[in-house]
């Protein structure tokens, strides 16, 4: 057994003993010679200059429970619990859809059996769009890019005999959140599952499409409050459902810097708690069921000091930018997925690689859970053998590599610290010219996370193109091979699939029902009613997801992204 | 020597927003002394089309990265056939797999660039081959 006294002496003595060592002092420290060709800049992957050799000098006047804390205590550096994967590994939740509903709920099934221990629903972009699958703009994308779901009887069908008291699922869709969440809660009800039992995410974060993913249907006013209902109907009525998990995942792989990832995804978190307080619910009533999701990219170091700074910066929000009294609500919680713009087409198997440091990095950050990408995925979604490997790469970790043993493992690196601290202090930098600009629906009107983070990515582009920086396969130790894996094709039959159960289901429903469910929608719309209770009668009535989004396109109206 | 800038219209069909490289591609053009027209987001077949013909493109660089390709581009080459654009060089950029891109030339397309290809060869594709008569001053 370790006491809390003992890890605090074991993390100071650390310290205190290179502070000691003459060899490590700064006097004493080698001139920093370039172990690279000359001119060689030594960076991570974000940019950010990387010392050769970082002592106790680094760290002066480091704090230990003012930085750091001990894990499961304020601020939160080292882990949100005590114990972490001792208690509990985190949820291996692999992202998976794909076609009909029928083959998703197959590869949900699936993957249980593999020993997934969460489940993560994809939808196509149709579904995303909030258009029916027999749309005009549908065409071609049915079931592409995930699963297909128009209305409650594809819901019902995803989740077929899958234990939804048993197992969190969590689904990624944003602008139709609250539509498909409500679809997901009568599935749920339908099957006998207690809404006050059930537990999941909906990712359901507007702001970061508007600056990065650009999946985005009505204005920026209204979307927020669509965001509002549902964090507020979750704390009454789904008290255990994450009703949004705030994203930086996307912003990442727009091409941000792992610090703006990091900055504007908090920044977005402080947004959504200023307008849920509006409301007059008090912060300590829906704080604590704010999630959050990173990306892990290469940079194994980086992307530590990052999850390690957000929990920190994220509890210091809560406690004293809100005044958040429930540590519950102190507690940055987040789901990791590795970097999908890291993979490579060529040479696909060197994505196996990429995704195990990746998932380290998730791991040894302290991530809640994890989804692993496979190495096809710069091609297409994964086969089954593709998707097996990659939760394979995560077990590996669990149960062999020892890492989860001991909580928080880099803490007292010098360099960890020295990158963690960074981190924050660059992520406040972006808060105060945020603030400035009267808050994230103000800075992303103007256009400025999205400026900045195409700078970010075209300055990586450039560094690529002149070999700054190296990707394997791509622009170094080049190979002249054939693709050597097969692909998972999707073709049009699910479309005609689709297409044929709607017409069905139009035919079949009480057509007089979701007429007036679709009326009283709209007119709840337009005043500002909590519209959650209306969107589920619409959901039972079986309204498609088209439907109940073209009745809020009317009241709401669209959004263009202006020029930038 | 080329005196008239080579113009470009960079178009993003389709519903996807993921838009990281349309962005970067219209910049690198940019760079390499283009003038660019970007389309914006989820444009149809129909806008791209009448877009190109408005803007009088030399070429149009389409990036798509969703899978529906094979719905989307030749949809795009037929309706520009239609208006009597023939010397129009159409280009695509994104997710296409190798096995695709024999009918997506067949369809009038010049060029796939997959994932992993460098603004640099774009740049010098466009510029070799591009078949109006940029070099005349008008």
């Amino acid at each position: 057994m370790t006491t809390k006294e003992e890890l605090k002496e074991a993390a100071s003595t650390t310290v205190a003993a290179a502070e000691e060592s003459p060899e490590l002092s700064k006097a004493a420290r080698p001139k920093p010679a370039p172990a690279g060709p000359a001119g060689t800049r030594f960076t991570t992957l974000s940019d950010v200059p990387v010392q050769p050799l970082y002592t106790a000098d680094d760290l002066a006047g480091f704090d230990y429970s003012r930085e750091l804390g001990d894990p499961g205590d304020y601020p939160y550096t080292r882990g949100i619990h005590r114990t972490m994967y001792r208690g509990k590994l985190w949820t291996m939740r692999q992202f998976s859809g794909f076609g009909t509903p029928e083959d998703t709920n197959a590869r949900l099934h699936y993957l249980l059996k593999q020993g997934q221990t969460g489940l993560s629903i994809a939808f196509d972009l149709p579904t995303l769009m909030g258009y029916d699958s027999d749309h005009l703009l549908a065409e071609g994308e049915v079931g592409r890019c995930g699963v297909n779901v128009s209305s409650l009887a594809d819901m019902e069908t995803v989740l077929r005999g899958l234990p939804l008291e048993q197992v969190t699922t969590s689904m990624t869709i944003n602008s139709p959140a609250a539509m498909i969440w409500a679809m997901y809660l009568v599935a749920a009800e339908k099957s006998g599952a207690d809404l006050k039992k059930i537990s999941g995410t909906t990712q359901n974060d507007i702001l970061k499409e508007y600056i990065a993913q650009k999946e985005y249907i009505f204005p920026p006013e209204p979307s927020m409050r669509l965001v509002v209902d549902t964090i507020t109907f979750g704390a009454k009525e789904v008290p255990r459902w994450n009703p949004i998990s705030i994203s930086g995942y996307h912003i990442r792989e727009a091409g941000s810097t792992a610090v703006q990832e990091l900055a504007f995804t908090l920044r977005d978190g402080i947004e959504y708690v200023d307008w849920v307080l509006r409301t007059g619910m008090s912060v300590d009533e829906f704080a604590p069921r704010l999630s959050f999701f990173f990306n892990a990219h290469n940079d194994l170091f980086e992307e530590v000091a990052k999850y390690r700074a957000a929990r920190k910066v994220w509890a210091r929000v809560m406690r004293e930018r809100f005044g958040a009294a429930n540590p519950r609500s102190w507690l940055c919680r987040f789901h990791t997925q590795t970097a999908g713009c890291s993979l490579t087409a060529q040479q696909p198997y060197n994505n196996v690689v990429r995704t195990t440091i990746q998932a380290l990095a998730g791991v040894l950050g302290g991530t809640q859970s994890l989804h692993t990408n496979s190495l096809d995925e710069a091609w297409a979604l994964p086969t089954e053998s593709a998707v097996t490997l990659a939760l394979r790469t995560q077990q590996v970790i669990a149960h062999e590599s020892g890492v989860p043993n001991t909580v928080d493992p880099l803490a007292g690196s010098y360099f960890v610290e020295k990158l963690t601290l960074e981190t924050e202090r660059a992520c406040y930098e972006y808060f105060d010219r945020i603030d400035a600009m009267g808050g994230m629906v103000e800075a992303i009107e103007k256009g400025f996370p999205q400026r900045e983070i195409h700078e970010a990515a075209y300055k990586y582009q450039q560094q690529l193109e002149r070999k700054e920086k190296i990707i394997v396969g791509v622009n170094e130790f080049v190979t002249d091979e054939k693709r050597p894996i097969e692909l998972l094709i999707i073709d049009e039959s699910v479309a005609h699939h689709q297409n044929d159960r709607l017409a069905a289901l139009r035919k079949s429903r009480d057509n007089a029902r979701v007429q007036s469910a679709l009326e009283a929608l709209g007119s709840a719309a337009g005043g500002d009613a909590n519209l959650m209770s209306y969107l589920m009668e619409c959901v039972r009535a079986y309204s498609t997801l088209g439907e109940m989004c073209d009745v809020l396109r009317r009241v709401f109206g669209t959004y263009d992204e202006p020029a930038f | 020597m080329p005196d008239k800038r080579i113009r470009v219209l960079v178009a993003k069909p389709g519903l996807d927003g993921h838009d990281r490289g349309a962005k970067i591609v219209a910049r690198a053009l940019r760079d390499a002394g283009m003038e660019v027209i970007y389309t914006g987001l989820r444009q149809t077949p129909e806008q791209i089309a009448s877009a190109a013909v408005q803007e009088d493109v030399d070429a149009i660089g389409i990036s798509i990265l969703s899978g529906a390709h094979n719905t989307i581009l030749p949809r795009i080459t037929e309706l520009l056939r239609a208006q009597g654009v023939t010397d129009t060089l159409i280009v695509v950029g994104g997710i296409i797999p190798d096995e695709d891109i024999p009918g997506l030339k067949q369809a009038g397309v010049s060029e796939v660039f997959q994932p992993g290809a460098s603004t640099q060869d774009i740049v010098e594709f466009i510029r070799a081959h591009v078949k109006k008569a940029v070099t005349a001053g008008e």
